[in-house]
């Protein structure tokens, strides 16, 4: 084991809330004492301590205390209780921009921003090429940093804080802010500064790259941790939480509502009148394992439709990601129809090639030509959680296998 | 938090290159986007000397000083020794005061040390009052006050008024942060001080005149030359007058007098900013 690089120890930091925001002498004197607050602590016992050369990282809802948490670790914020040792050069790049001045242009902000850092004017001459080259924004250097996009700005923060060779590097939600191929290159900066035994610390909503990132991952709630562990396992659970909060949410939200529409009044009938997601025995439910069977069952009321009806089905993950879209690819004539005018279609997955996620299936009625929609029914929410095989990361499961086998000489 | 040796970087040695690099974009900020960029340095100090010229020395009919030895007696002159100093003063106040609310977004996003900002306000005053002191010695030159010799006393006593100065931005900076309106106290008491100190009128006006001033049925006239002397800017602004105008050596309790308040005022004003320092980036 070596040793760790940062030990957050008991930290604890409190804000106050202020009801009436005071801070100007006059509200001061007259109220006799610096305005009503209530205090808050945002951080609130956390200990743990980083291995050097490791990477991990903080998740949490938002106020969850990350952003403050990496404050404190960067000697920006003053824990309240507590102490954090951190053993190196630390760099940090914290939410949005590295404090730049939108007058100066690019240039005299890497210097600037780089003494900043601790670096001196020669050392920054010799990685200024590839400050700028990694942020890409050569044509654009001696702009000022104002006429930059938010994008720019990040990149070229990120730029700096990489290239002056910290030994533990700070990052608060900035990958999510670069492009594609910016991401992409910065991934690629993580490797090699893991490589070279850096110790990252990151804060992102994208579980995604804290999973594939990240060896470690904190989960805090509301300023205390409540788990750390290796990364998979940890933002699964963190899934689980947030699955369980919004079951609860909903349920609440159902409850009000049918409190609030009287039930012998029924609202306007939907045209669907089921859209569920069915497991293995036929039963109801919202979430599906990785690689088990899957079906999905809906039901409409052909009578009132009136027309052969095209079944349309879709699903997104909840980051907007497009997974698959398909449809009946025919008319379901109206012979199909019950007693009751109904039809009722189920679409069987086999084997759900889907990784662990929170995902939404989307449903629309659609006439023989696809040219006019029916009705849309309201989006059907469900999580996928890990199947067997834990190895793996992104959208789908490919339900392949590795074979080996020696070489044929 | 653990002691400061656990992280070398950056809090081992000053970063003296940090300040410098503010510095000069406080200067480049300063006349950067200015068409008459470093001629304001020079046109400011002007301006005003006109105006306090001609209200004092033409409408108020104010009679300066002899320079003695030196023989010299115009009001310009006599007024502008003690203004420049004034002026490096007030700017650096305000705009040392103005540095941490001015640049909050570095303070919240990077850790250094904080009191690199109101230095660097006033490193980058005192620049512009070098030069115009560089103008004063010039002008003095030609109307025949050979100021030459004395040009190194002059840099001791900047020395010591840079020093004076700087701690009043160490005290004031921080508490601005904390209380945004502090900014119009501080103008506030920076015009009573101004005008407390003989620096557009001479003590002299008020020396053997029967003029009366009556707090709480105590003329307090007669007092003023004497409680004057407990004012430190105006050990100062004598001081600039003393080597630049009357051309001789400050007296002994001058230079005591300077070299306490210097002092004073930077152990204060490094104990406030230290004990306030840590609290900044949640107080901006
Ligand atoms: N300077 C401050 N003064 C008062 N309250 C603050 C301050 N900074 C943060 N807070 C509060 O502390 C809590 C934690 O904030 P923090 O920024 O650490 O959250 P976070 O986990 O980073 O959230 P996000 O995911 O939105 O970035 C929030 O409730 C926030 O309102
Ligand atoms: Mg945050």
């Amino acid at each position: 084991m070596s040793r760790p690089a940062v030990v957050v120890d008991d930290v604890a930091k409190k804000f106050k809330l202020f009801h009436e925001r005071h801070d100007s002498l006059k509200s001061t004197i007259l109220s006799g004492r610096r305005a009503r607050y209530e205090e808050f602590w945002a951080l609130d016992g956390v200990s743990f301590e980083v291995r050097e050369g490791s990477t991990i990282g903080l998740i949490g809802e938002n106020g969850s205390g990350k952003s403050t948490l990496l404050k404190c670790m960067a000697r920006i914020l003053l824990p309240d209780r507590g102490r954090i040792t951190i053993s190196g050069k630390v760099s940090a790049l914290l939410e949005l921009g590295a404090g730049f001045h939108p007058d100066l242009s690019g240039r005299e902000n890497v210097y600037l921003n780089a003494s900043i850092l601790g670096m001196s004017k020669k050392e920054v001459d010799l990685r200024f090429d590839d400050i700028v080259s990694f942020a890409g924004l050569e044509r654009f250097i001696d702009t000022p940093v104002k006429n930059y996009s938010s994008g720019m700005y990040v990149r070229l923060g990120f730029s700096v804080a990489i290239n002056v060779e910290p030994e533990v590097l700070l990052v608060d939600e900035i990958l999510a802010v670069g492009d594609e191929e910016f991401q992409e290159r910065s991934a690629e900066k993580f490797a090699e500064l893991k490589r070279s035994g850096c110790t990252i610390v990151v804060v992102s909503h994208s579980l995604d790259q804290m999973r594939s990132i990240c060896e470690e991952v904190v989960l805090l709630e509301h300023g205390k941790l409540v788990a750390i562990g290796k990364s998979g396992e940890i933002v699964d659970k963190y899934l689980g939480h947030v699955r369980d909060d919004r079951r609860a949410r909903e349920a609440e939200e159902r409850a009000r509502y049918r409190a609030l529409v009287p039930t012998d009044e029924p609202a306007e009938i939907p045209l669907v009148s089921c859209f569920e997601l069915l497991d293995d025995e036929g039963h109801p439910t919202s979430t599906a394992r990785s690689n088990d069977p899957l079906t999905v069952r809906v039901t409409y009321d052909a009578r009132r439709i009136g027309e052969p009806v095209r079944v349309a089905l879709s699903i997104y993950r909840t980051d907007g990601a497009h997974v698959v879209s398909l449809n009946t690819g025919y008319g379901i004539a109206m012979g199909e129809a019950g007693e009751d005018g109904s039809v009722t279609v189920d679409y069987r997955i086999p084997s759900l090639p889907l990784q662990t996620g929170v995902y939404e299936w989307s449903l629309a009625l659609h006439d023989t030509d696809m040219l006019h929609i029916f009705e849309r029914a309201e989006r059907l929410r469900f999580d996928v959680t890990p199947g067997d095989f834990h190895d793996q990361r992104g959208l789908v499961d490919l339900g392949g296998e590795f074979v080996t086998r020696g070489s044929v000489s | 938090m653990k002691t400061r040796s656990e992280r070398p970087s950056l809090a081992k040695r000053f970063p003296s290159e940090l300040l410098w690099n503010l510095t000069l974009r406080e200067l480049r900020g300063k006349f950067k986007r200015s068409t008459l960029g470093w001629g304001w340095s020079i046109i400011n100090p002007v301006v005003f000397l006109l105006i306090y010229s001609f209200v004092f020395s033409i409408v108020l009919r104010a009679v300066p000083p002899v320079g003695d030895p030196s023989g010299l007696h115009n009001y310009a002159f006599w007024l502008v020794c003690g203004l420049l100093p004034w002026t490096f003063l007030s700017n650096s106040v305000i705009g040392s005061a103005a540095s941490l609310t001015a640049n909050q977004d570095l303070v919240k996003k990077v850790y250094f040390p904080r009191s690199v900002l109101p230095t660097s306000a006033v490193l980058s005053w005192l620049v512009s009052f070098l030069i115009e002191l560089g103008v004063l010695a010039v002008a003095l030159l030609i109307v025949g006050n050979m100021v030459l010799p004395w040009l190194p006393l002059v840099l001791v006593i900047t020395a010591l008024l840079t020093a004076f100065v700087l701690g009043l931005a160490l005290l004031i900076s921080p508490l601005q942060a904390y209380f945004r309106d502090m900014e119009h106290l501080t103008t506030i008491l920076l015009q009573v001080w101004f005008w407390a100190t003989p620096i557009v009128w001479p003590v002299t006006l008020l020396e053997g005149t029967d003029r009366t001033f009556t707090v709480l049925g105590y003329n307090i006239i007669p007092a003023i030359p004497n409680l004057i002397r407990f004012n430190p800017v105006f050990q100062f602004v004598e001081a600039y007058r003393d080597v630049l105008y009357d051309l001789r050596v400050p007296s002994l309790g001058r230079w005591l007098g300077m070299l306490i308040s210097a002092t004073i005022s930077i152990l204060i004003g490094g104990l406030v900013f230290r004990r306030l320092e840590p609290r900044l980036a949640e107080e901006l």
